[in-house]
């Protein structure tokens, strides 16, 4: 069997861009045990802060057959991580026992590099701690025995009404994420890259929209 | 990319530093190997190392401007297994070392630095020299590769980046080679200048060529493939947050394309035409204030080619970051 890898998967489907995912994330990584993500000038005109997930909007075909798609965005947690061999003090690293890749913030050294390394700017640098962020997938949560086994999950996932987010180790067939991945055709992102992302997108199932990014061309 | 100007005053730094202690070695054996007087030019060798450790250790200095929490900044010798900028980080340091090692031949009182092994005499300063020129390749190929690894930047993962590094390094090592020797070894200069307009010139070949090649990149990432959506019309509408992120800051040099433009005509003019026409105008006299005001040109215009190579570079994240709201 293949090894545990936890990861998420965000259905396109059901994305409703509102945002809750990301205020959820700020909320927990801000309030753990390795110190605030920082803000620079929240109230004023120019305000900047450290985000581990943000959600973007595109709109996708010419109109009038267009379509909006939230795009949710987060450390896609590689399978072989660009970010991991550049990092000159071994403070990002993946961990062999689930697969997360994180940043040890007392090694740190801020330098940046691993930020170069990743195609898909997940990385951020605190502005206040001066070390590489990233997404942890909770880890400080999925394994906590102090909460309900039903909210041993990421953030985001907890806080998506739509449940557009699933979780779990997609190495397990039998785990709902994995197969929901199957179920959905589950895409990474950039495969160009061959970094083999452990994180999955479903994209929109519907007949407008297979015409407009002409998938019922190449199934017919 | 953003360029870095902690990163770009380093790697002008050393690479000035590097080419002035090859100038310098190169000298050395072709003196040994013509049966050339070394004691005569035993200060200018003390001097010009000295100025060598100068910009190396200055770029050392630059460095750690560019780093968060530069007093963590030993950590980074850790994962030389793996990461080129680790390799640097040992590399650099390891031969300022060995540039200090061999500036000490050149101290008076020292100078008989001979090793006799039964017939075969040794001249510590060859010994001592050859180890730091090795070690000085490997900076260059170490402070390169950390740009040339990266392979989603396809403008600098090629090896050209290696080359242009060892090239524009040792270019302007030789002009201030040939600079230092005009003002105390007016004897040297001529070599120095012949081999710097050389190096220059290959330099500007190298360079021209790699803009060339990345000209005609095409970026292997589309918004298409960072999306996953197959469809060839997608206009981003917002990027999840109104003000800038770390990812507006770092990876788009925020210039005008005019400007940005006008810096690659600008570094090809300072870093290389200006340069070998004044070389050439100076074979015959070798006047120092035009080889010093040649050298600077030329410095100011590896700044600038440094801030364009930077600028030039572009990260597939910013697929992600085309529109604000």
């Amino acid at each position: 069997m293949k090894k545990k890898q936890l990861a998420l998967a965000i259905d396109l489907n059901v994305c409703v861009g509102c945002h809750a995912c990301v205020t959820s994330c700020k909320q927990w990584n801000t309030s753990g045990s390795a110190g605030p993500l920082a803000d620079k000038r929240p109230y004023d005109e120019d305000p900047t802060g450290t985000f581990f997930n943000r959600v973007q909007t595109y709109e996708v075909g010419e109109y009038p057959h267009t379509q909006v798609v939230h795009f949710p965005k987060s450390c896609l947690h590689c399978e072989d991580p660009p970010c991991v061999p550049v990092c000159p003090t071994g403070a990002s690293y993946k961990r062999k026992e689930d697969g997360i890749v994180l940043v040890d913030y007392d090694k740190c050294i801020g330098c940046g590099y691993c930020s170069w390394a990743c195609p898909w700017g997940v990385r951020e640098m605190d502005e206040k701690n001066k070390v590489m962020t990233k997404c942890t997938l909770c880890v400080d949560r999925v394994y906590d025995e102090a909460l309900p086994e039903s909210e041993r999950k990421p953030a985001c996932v907890l806080a998506c009404p739509t449940n557009a987010r699933f979780f779990g180790d997609i190495n397990d067939p039998a785990s709902e994420i994995a197969q929901a991945i199957q179920e959905n055709d589950g895409y990474q992102l950039m495969p160009e890259w061959e970094t083999n992302p452990s994180n999955y997108y479903f994209s929109r199932k519907n007949k407008a929209y297979d015409a407009m990014t002409g998938k019922d061309e190449a199934a017919s | 990319m953003k360029p870095p100007f902690s990163v770009i005053f380093l790697t002008t730094l050393i690479g000035m530093g590097q080419g002035l202690f090859l100038a310098l070695y190169s000298e050395q054996i072709y003196l040994s190997l013509t049966q050339g007087e070394m004691e005569p030019f035993n200060f200018f060798f003390l001097v010009s190392t000295c100025i060598a450790l100068c910009l190396t250790g200055l770029g050392l200095i630059a460095s750690f401007f560019h780093l968060g929490h530069p007093e963590r900044a030993w950590r980074s010798a850790a994962c030389w297994k793996t990461s080129w900028l680790s390799r640097e980080v040992i590399a650099l340091p390891l031969f300022i070392l060995f540039v200090f090692i061999y500036s000490l031949n050149f101290f008076p009182g020292f100078t008989t630095h001979i090793l006799k092994v039964d017939s075969i005499t040794i001249n510590l300063s060859i010994v001592t020299g050859f180890l730091c020129s090795i070690l000085c390749i490997v900076l260059f190929v170490c402070t390169s590769m950390i740009y040339a690894c990266l392979r989603f930047l396809q403008e600098w993962n090629s090896l050209f980046t290696m080359i242009n590094f060892m090239l524009m390094g040792c270019a302007s090592g030789f002009i201030l080679a040939a600079t230092i020797s005009s003002f105390m070894a007016p004897l040297l200069t001529l070599n120095y200048v012949v081999i710097a307009i050389v190096l220059t010139i290959l330099a500007a070949t190298s360079r021209s060529l790699s803009l060339a090649r990345n000209k005609k990149l095409r970026p292997k990432s589309t918004i298409q493939s960072a999306l996953g959506i197959n469809n060839p019309k997608i206009v981003q509408k917002s990027q999840g947050a109104m003000g800038g992120s770390f990812n507006t800051r770092i990876f788009f040099h925020g210039k005008s394309r005019l400007f940005f433009k006008s810096i690659k005509w600008i570094f090809l003019t300072l870093a290389f035409l200006i340069p070998i026409i004044m070389l050439l105008m100076e074979l015959e006299n070798n006047r120092p204030f035009i080889l010093l005001f040649a050298l600077l040109i030329q410095y100011i215009g590896l700044i600038a080619e440094r801030w364009y190579f930077f600028a030039e570079a572009k990260h597939p994240q910013n697929l992600y970051y085309q529109a604000i709201s």
